[in-house]
């Protein structure tokens, strides 16, 4: 066997690496455009972020799309990982094939009727339409997600050092805070992370499950680019790629920094042993 | 490691199956189980109630509500005035039976492109060398954090009749026309192969780096050519993450709204967008309830497969 990579898998890596950034690399650069048609280069200017800060609407959507993502990822991650819990520790019980369909059918499910049946529901329980909405709406599926990232977290962890806190007398809650929330506390946070970033990225189920006066910022650039491409909305983008880029990688470092002195932690305990 | 594993494995089938559930144990589970069953399930029935109601000026705009409070006799009287009219409308008008079978063709075209793009990048990011993967996985995955709207916005500008395609292309003098692709369903396969690709490449990495290489070097050992080595060796213990990778784009796909929408043009007829025009154009709730009972019943298919195939995937992890 050849060692090192051939030239065929750089030049694939190589190809589907440029097709999947250079899209979103000339977004950006076209964010700098002084031209106002956006294929047209009219030179470097920064007026367009200047334009973006000006509109009102788009910072009310903003804002509403922060809040509306910081809250149903909070929420969607703790139910996201007692439901990981569940999958990962509770063995058999009457209802678990229903449980984990519950679970995974969320992931393939087509968004259209993720937000058609819930607000179905909403209209059938009398439940006003607006900002509320759609947080449950996002964390019903967001959680899901976290579901099975921290469950993953989950396969691969020694219980013995749980089981030896149960065995020494600690309350279950107590074991569940002070040894597995730290040790699955990565894929927890990376859960809240992915559940934050899908709220922040939908606008099918938003656009079903809102009222008057909730109107995310996934609404409000799909309504402007039905309209047309402008250099704003690419400096709006711009914005939002850096955001979560600088916050993705921002947690994989921590994560991992943590995750190497918790190995070195436990090698040392394991040399006192 | 893989020591302590084995044996936490070992003492996991010691223990006894059934414990004694304790009350905290069953709250773990009550919680989750009920938001889902109240938020998730719950609202399939309603959708599939109010699709054989009938379409109604009101608010809500459709004909007979649910109310218990009109007690037995008002229910009953509801149950009878239900009808499969909307099922029979969607039969007749070719508009939907002709966007449930262009979605399917649509998503399963693309699903064979994405996997003709994404398997050489999966199989190059298998092959490269160990300290470069986390950071080529890292790669794969951060397209997918960023927004999807955003990234099916960016091709917009690449595949409009004056956009940077064209004038690649036409600078580079393969053509001299400017092509048409923006609001064809030419866009609309770049935009699910482009937005779908971490899908299938994820699952397909993660098999394919399990792989046992030495299998390969035993084949070529023995005077197995390259390409016959990969045919009867790789794809076959790739197989299961096809397969995953398969359906985490086809299912979706089925039901996309934003890239028919965006990219796609009059003739791209897709399910999805029907069902949009249908609630917030025509604001006819019950048919749009039809239209996604439909598409759920198509989707129950691939669906279940997917999660069985999960399932197996989970317990041999285990």
């Amino acid at each position: 066997m050849r060692k090192g990579p051939s030239w065929f898998n750089v030049t694939s890596l190589v190809l589907g690496f440029s097709f999947l950034y250079l899209p979103i690399v000339l977004l950006v650069i076209y964010s700098f455009n002084e031209s106002k048609l956006v294929t047209v280069w009219g030179g470097f200017s920064t007026k367009w972020y200047g334009e973006m800060l000006r509109n009102q609407q788009l910072l009310d959507a903003a804002w509403v799309t922060i809040r509306v993502a910081f809250a149903s990822a909070t929420i969607a991650t703790v139910l996201g990982t007692l439901a990981a819990l569940v999958l990962a520790r509770s063995g058999r019980f009457s209802g678990r094939t229903l449980f984990s369909g519950m679970i995974y059918a969320p992931l393939v499910m087509p968004e259209v009727i993720l937000g058609l049946s819930l607000l179905l529901l909403f209209v059938a329980i009398d439940q006003a339409r607006g900002f509320w909405t759609i947080i449950i709406a996002h964390t019903t599926f967001a959680m899901c997600y976290v579901a099975i990232v921290v469950q993953s977290r989950l396969a691969g962890f020694d219980r013995s050092v749980e089981e030896a806190a149960l065995d020494l007398g600690c309350p279950p809650v107590k074991t569940f805070f002070a040894i597995t929330l730290p040790i699955i506390l990565p894929g927890v946070i990376a859960g809240w992370m992915l559940a934050f970033t899908l709220s922040l990225d939908d606008l099918v189920i938003a656009s079903f499950t809102t009222g008057p006066g909730a109107t995310t910022l996934p609404m409000r650039i799909y309504s402007q680019v039905r309209l047309g491409v402008t250099p704003e909305i690419n400096a709006v983008c711009t914005l939002l790629v850096a955001f979560v880029t600088v916050g993705v990688i921002a947690t994989s470092i921590v994560t991992k920094r943590q995750e190497v002195q918790r190995q070195r932690d436990m090698r040392r305990a394991e040399a006192q042993a | 490691m893989t020591e302590t594993l084995a044996l936490g494995a070992a003492e996991e089938s010691k223990a006894p199956a059934k414990k004694r559930r304790s009350l905290g144990n069953w709250l773990l589970i009550a919680v989750p189980y009920a938001w889902l069953l109240f938020f998730f399930l719950v609202p399939f029935f309603i959708v599939f109630k109010i699709s054989l109601s009938e379409v109604a000026v009101a608010i809500p705009p459709y004909l007979p509500t649910f109310d218990l409070s009109e007690g037995w006799a008002g229910l009953r009287e509801n149950l009878s005035s239900f009808s499969f009219e909307n099922y029979l409308f969607l039969f007749e008008d070719d508009l939907y039976w002709k966007s449930y079978l262009s979605s399917v063709w649509i998503a399963a075209t693309s699903t064979l492109l994405t996997l003709l793009v994404g398997f050489p990048l999966a199989y190059g990011m298998a092959r490269a060398p160990k300290a470069w993967q986390p950071t080529l996985l890292m790669l794969v995955i951060l397209p997918f954090w960023t927004s999807f709207l955003i990234r099916v916005y960016a091709w917009i500008g690449i595949l409009k009749n004056e956009g940077l395609l064209n004038q690649l292309l036409l600078w580079l003098g393969v053509i001299d026309q400017p092509l048409t692709i923006l609001n064809t369903n030419a866009a609309v396969y770049v935009g699910i192969v482009y937005s779908y690709l971490p899908f299938l490449v994820l699952p397909l990495y993660a098999t394919l780096e399990k792989l046992d290489e030495s299998l390969l070097e035993a084949a070529s050992d023995l005077g197995c050519p390259p390409w016959r080595a990969f045919w009867s060796i790789t794809v076959p213990l790739s197989l299961p993450g096809v397969i995953a990778g398969c359906f985490l784009v086809f299912i979706p796909a089925v039901g996309e709204f934003v890239i028919p929408d965006l990219l796609g043009g009059s003739e791209t007829l897709m399910i999805g967008k029907t069902l949009w025009a249908e609630f917030f154009n025509n604001r006819d709730w019950p048919v749009s309830s039809a239209v996604a009972v439909i598409l759920l019943l198509i989707l129950v298919v691939p669906i279940v497969l997917f999660q069985n195939q999960q399932q197996r995937a989970q317990e041999k992890d285990a």
